[in-house]
């Protein structure tokens, strides 16, 4: 059996460390030993086939049990692309966020803001052909958090991505243009590079608008192209 | 070419999606069901951090192959678990069987291991080993690694039949061999 073909290693600059100072949490959850590199095997090229016939999409944040939830209704859509350029098809995509007074439907979660009983907060959707997304939900809030004095997040969404392989497995924030909070966020802040934390930020689109219904974001998701191209789209990608 | 998009913690929060059942690959109504052959195995384990208190708030992924070793079969080799109170994981699986590596060589049967948690701006992926297996003597990632280190990414039986446990310690004395994949 031939070798299969790896992904690409991330530039450090445009990645986070495991140990962030101004992020309180990293402190006694960052190794201290170096990572072991892998060369890839089998184990990490393939990833989990997330079928829609075991993973039921959902796509409609904004009602629950066919009631409105409140807020602000907005549409998210966007592409999920490898470094190359080449649509991930196929992917699951789950979303999880804060209801619009920026509280989670958590038990964790005691911010002193309301719950709303129409809004729990959490989807899934697949790309399509072109690697194309959409959901539908409420602009989430901001909300305090205790990581330093007079700490908030910014308003963001929760992504969570699976693509062909393993290697491409991601977790991350879209975060909404101008939001001042974004200056002092650690998390948002985590990356030496400037441009790879600015595409976190979800850009306003008029195209994905719909007059009379709810404003549009678009937000595209790159995950990690392959070492070479492989001859056959997905190959070894089960 | 872009560069792949930032990775971010998942936060506290995650259990938004969390489903339960998903850390039972072999329940009835799920995309396993029907599957034959193959031993049914527990794979449990705590994760501590670098004070030594549970990780409450982990959200553990596996990948693995069938009992076959192989990826592209019948077999949906992912599962999800949160860690509970006592930082506790616990998934319903098959025992996979070996890999094939790079080079002609083979794999010890493994499963890999993908954490994400409030205080990992990224995600740590180890692996599952299977202490007495003798592929583990040749298994390529396990040899690469220091033998005082190794022994962390080995299950050990319970006890209980069919259940094997790995600790995980995020940080520290005998700090996990973490991969970077």
């Amino acid at each position: 059996m031939p070798d299969p073909i790896g992904y690409r290693r991330p530039d450090p600059a445009t990645q986070p460390p495991y140990d962030l100072p101004t992020y309180g949490s990293t402190r006694p959850r960052h190794p201290k030993q170096p990572l072991v590199r892998v060369p890839h095997t089998l184990s990490e090229v393939t990833g989990p086939r997330m079928s829609p016939a075991w993973y039921a999409p959902h796509d409609d944040l904004s009602r629950h049990n066919g009631k409105e939830a409140l807020g602000e209704r907005i549409i998210v859509a966007g592409r999920v692309l490898d470094e190359d350029g080449r649509p991930v098809r196929g992917a699951l995509v789950e979303v999880w966020q804060a209801n619009a007074a920026g509280r989670y439907h958590h038990p964790a979660d005691q911010h002193d803001a309301p719950l709303d009983p129409n809004f729990l907060g959490r989807g899934r959707v697949f790309t399509d052909e072109e690697g194309n997304y959409r959901f539908t939900t409420i602009r989430p809030g901001a909300y305090p958090w205790r990581n330093h004095a007079n700490a908030w997040r910014p308003v963001h969404i929760h992504f969570s991505l699976f693509g062909a392989g393993l290697a491409q497995r991601l977790i991350t924030q879209m975060y909404f243009p101008g939001d001042p909070l974004l200056a002092y966020d650690p998390i948002f802040q985590c990356t030496a590079d400037e441009a790879a934390r600015n595409r976190l930020i979800a850009q306003f689109d008029i195209a994905i608008t719909q007059p009379e219904w709810a404003l549009g974001y678009r937000f595209d998701i790159i995950l990690r192209g392959r070492e070479a191209t492989p001859f056959e789209d997905g190959a070894g990608a089960h | 070419m872009t560069a792949a998009t930032t990775s971010q913690t998942a936060g506290p929060y995650w259990h938004l999606i969390d489903f339960p059942e998903w850390a039972d690959l072999l329940r009835p109504d799920g995309p396993n069901a029907g599957i034959e052959g193959g031993e049914r195995i527990v794979l449990t384990g705590r994760i501590t951090d670098g004070d030594g208190a549970p990780v409450t708030d982990a959200m553990v992924e596996i990948w693995q192959a069938d009992p076959e070793g192989r990826y592209d079969g019948a077999f949906h080799g992912f599962g999800r678990c949160g860690t509970d109170a006592n930082g506790m994981f616990r998934f319903v699986t098959l025992k996979p069987g070996p890999v094939p590596g790079r080079g002609n060589q083979t794999q010890a049967p493994h499963v890999v291991l993908t954490l994400f948690a409030r205080g990992l701006l990224k995600q740590l992926v180890t692996r599952l080993y299977f202490e007495g297996e003798k592929l583990n003597e040749t298994d390529p990632l396990l040899q690469s690694i220091e033998p005082a280190r190794r022994g962390t990414l080995i299950a050990r039986p319970t006890g209980t039949p069919g259940e094997w446990r790995l600790d995980i310690r995020l940080q520290g004395e005998n700090e996990t061999v973490f991969l970077d994949v």
